[in-house]
């Protein structure tokens, strides 16, 4: 596919490019820290992912293959808007399956495929500080990020036990990066936490409104706060995958009709399409139902 | 400078002006463990400053604040890096506000507030953080029961209990208190003056004490530091000072205290 006529490789000007690259550098140096950057403004709205694109634009190389998913899924309208961008942008192969890609930008997921040492991951990142709605002040959780101040997110940790019994924080649950920097996974399920622990991938994560970059670089400990007598635990529908009858795979639940019918599938598209084509079958699938 | 091998908390010499007005006025103050001293003095006279000062809050334009750490070490409270003096007022020393919700947190949990303190050390285990926090709230005879329930639930009397709570659960060694029983009715200031006097000598904690009641320092203090425009200008044995006050000024404040 040809680029488009009038723009720069991948839309950002190589300034542009070089100043998040320079971000992304401090960013990998300092695991969970967040870098500021000159984040510009990009032709989607704020919180449709202009942190995550003009950190993909500043990496994307012409070699590259990209993926782009949007609540595990290729076939959204986030997904596919931005991964036809770089397409026409950067006249870059883009791909749905995850292990064909080097890149892969997200909203809200991590692939269920363990990902390589030469994949990279872009997050989309709403609100980068983890400690945002406890401290409303951004120079004190600053300086709490430079003592290494974190009792205070330990405080809702404590709230949330005492009121429900167990810690209610289903996605964006707060970790440990190396050990020093507490920080926010974005929007994740805290399904997907694990994952991020000792990735082989490089991990990036870019948050455009609030102008923050973050990243954690390829094996690098990523540990979920919790008590000792509370220790995390991640949670997940208990019921397979109507499609590919996976049992271990993050869940979307569908309704499917006006009598309280529900579909439970998985939200990551491909590794769902991946298992069908392998010959798993589900309790819901076509074969399934063809065969009764 | 010679420093008394035993004292807590050291100041010499403190100057600290905001403008043409002075606040601090070569101000010498000393602090034994265990004991406690009351600054008192009438308002705008430089209580606050000097407690913000001794605290490591406030710098002054000269002087010296040492304290003497557990360990035996002493420190010069200006000179510490920020995050060893704030460290420092997370486990060693307290402060009580004369305001609890400036030090509470209004949208967290009685017990979320008395643990804070803990979880900011370091501890990470719910069950005995929440143990802690029981027990520290019979300490200031506040209703176990109400662990659960949010500080803006409780009265005024409460909220001040609760934050002593909050600031003795990890033991320091020296409580700052500013105006501790400053807003509440008499009865309930009785009863919190009781409660304060009585964990003070129990935890055997230093405490420097801001107010301007004398019947609070004459209850509580071992020592009293009486302050006008900035200077001191008396000090010693609370009873020596308010039985026998030397400096006319403390004349004045004595003999101003309305007789019930």
């Amino acid at each position: 596919m040809s680029t488009m006529e009038g723009y720069n490789f991948a839309y950002l000007d190589e300034q542009t490019k070089r100043m998040i690259r320079r971000a992304l550098l401090k960013a990998v140096a300092i695991p969970g820290h967040q870098i500021p950057f000159g984040s510009r403004e990009m032709p989607l709205p704020y919180g449709w992912g202009t942190g995550g694109i003009q950190v993909t634009a500043a990496v994307l190389g012409p070699q590259d293959v990209l993926k782009v998913i949007d609540q595990g899924a290729d076939d959204t309208t986030n997904a596919v808007s931005i991964r036809r961008f770089f397409a026409r942008t950067a006249g870059v192969a883009t791909t749905t399956d995850t292990a064909a890609a080097t890149l892969i930008q997200t909203r809200h997921r991590i692939p269920e495929m363990k990902l390589r040492d030469d994949q990279i991951i872009v997050y989309q990142v709403p609100q980068p500080e983890p400690l945002s709605r406890l401290e409303p002040s951004r120079a004190e959780t600053r300086r709490m990020h430079a003592l290494a101040e974190y009792g205070l997110m330990h405080v809702k940790l404590y709230e949330d036990i005492t009121r429900f019994g167990h810690v209610a924080i289903s996605y964006d649950y707060p970790v440990m990066v190396n050990g020093r920097h507490l920080m926010a996974p974005s929007p994740i399920p805290a399904f997907d936490n694990p994952k991020m622990h000792m990735m082989p991938a490089l991990q990036l994560f870019g948050a455009g409104r609030e102008k923050r970059i973050y990243a954690i670089p390829p094996y690098t400990s990523v540990v979920s706060l919790d008590f000792d007598d509370h220790p995390f635990r991640t949670t997940r529908a208990p019921q397979c995958c109507g499609l590919c009858g996976a049992d271990n795979s993050y869940l979307d639940e569908i309704v499917i009709d006006d009598r309280g019918g529900r579909l439970y599938v998985c939200s990551d598209t491909d590794f769902c399409e991946t298992r069908r084509a392998a010959g798993h079958t589900g309790s819901e699938s076509p074969e399934a139902l063809a065969a009764e | 400078m010679t420093v008394d091998p035993d004292i807590l908390l050291s100041a010499r010499g403190l100057n600290l002006s905001f403008g043409a007005i002075p606040a601090l006025v070569n101000v010498d103050a000393d602090l034994w463990p265990g004991e406690m001293l009351a600054i008192v003095g009438e308002s705008g006279s430089g209580k606050t400053t000097l407690l913000n000062v001794l605290s490591g809050k406030l710098r002054p334009q000269s002087g010296v604040v040492t304290y003497r750490d557990p360990a035996g070490a002493l420190h010069d409270v200006h000179a510490m890096p920020q995050p060893a003096l704030r460290a420092l007022h997370r486990s060693d020393w307290g402060f009580v506000h004369q305001n609890p919700r400036e030090n509470l947190r209004m949208a967290v949990s009685a017990g979320g507030n008395v643990g804070e303190r803990l979880m900011a050390q370091g501890k990470r285990h719910y069950g005995h953080i929440r143990e802690a926090a029981i027990d520290w709230l019979q300490q200031v005879e506040i209703d176990p029961a109400r662990v659960d329930d949010l500080p803006r639930t409780f009265s005024g009397g409460m909220l001040q209990r609760l934050q002593i709570a909050r600031t003795l659960v990890t033991h320091p060694r020296l409580v700052f208190m500013d105006e501790p029983t400053g807003g509440l009715d008499v009865s309930v200031q009785a009863r919190l003056l009781d409660l304060i006097r009585s964990l003070v000598r129990r935890l055997g904690i230093a405490a420097v004490l801001v107010t301007h009641d004398l019947a609070v320092a004459r209850l509580l203090a071992d020592r009293i530091i009486v302050m006008q425009r900035g200077e001191v200008v008396e000090a010693g044995l609370t009873d020596q000072v308010l039985d026998d006050p030397a400096h006319p000024y403390t004349q004045l404040l004595v003999s101003s205290v309305l007789q019930a």
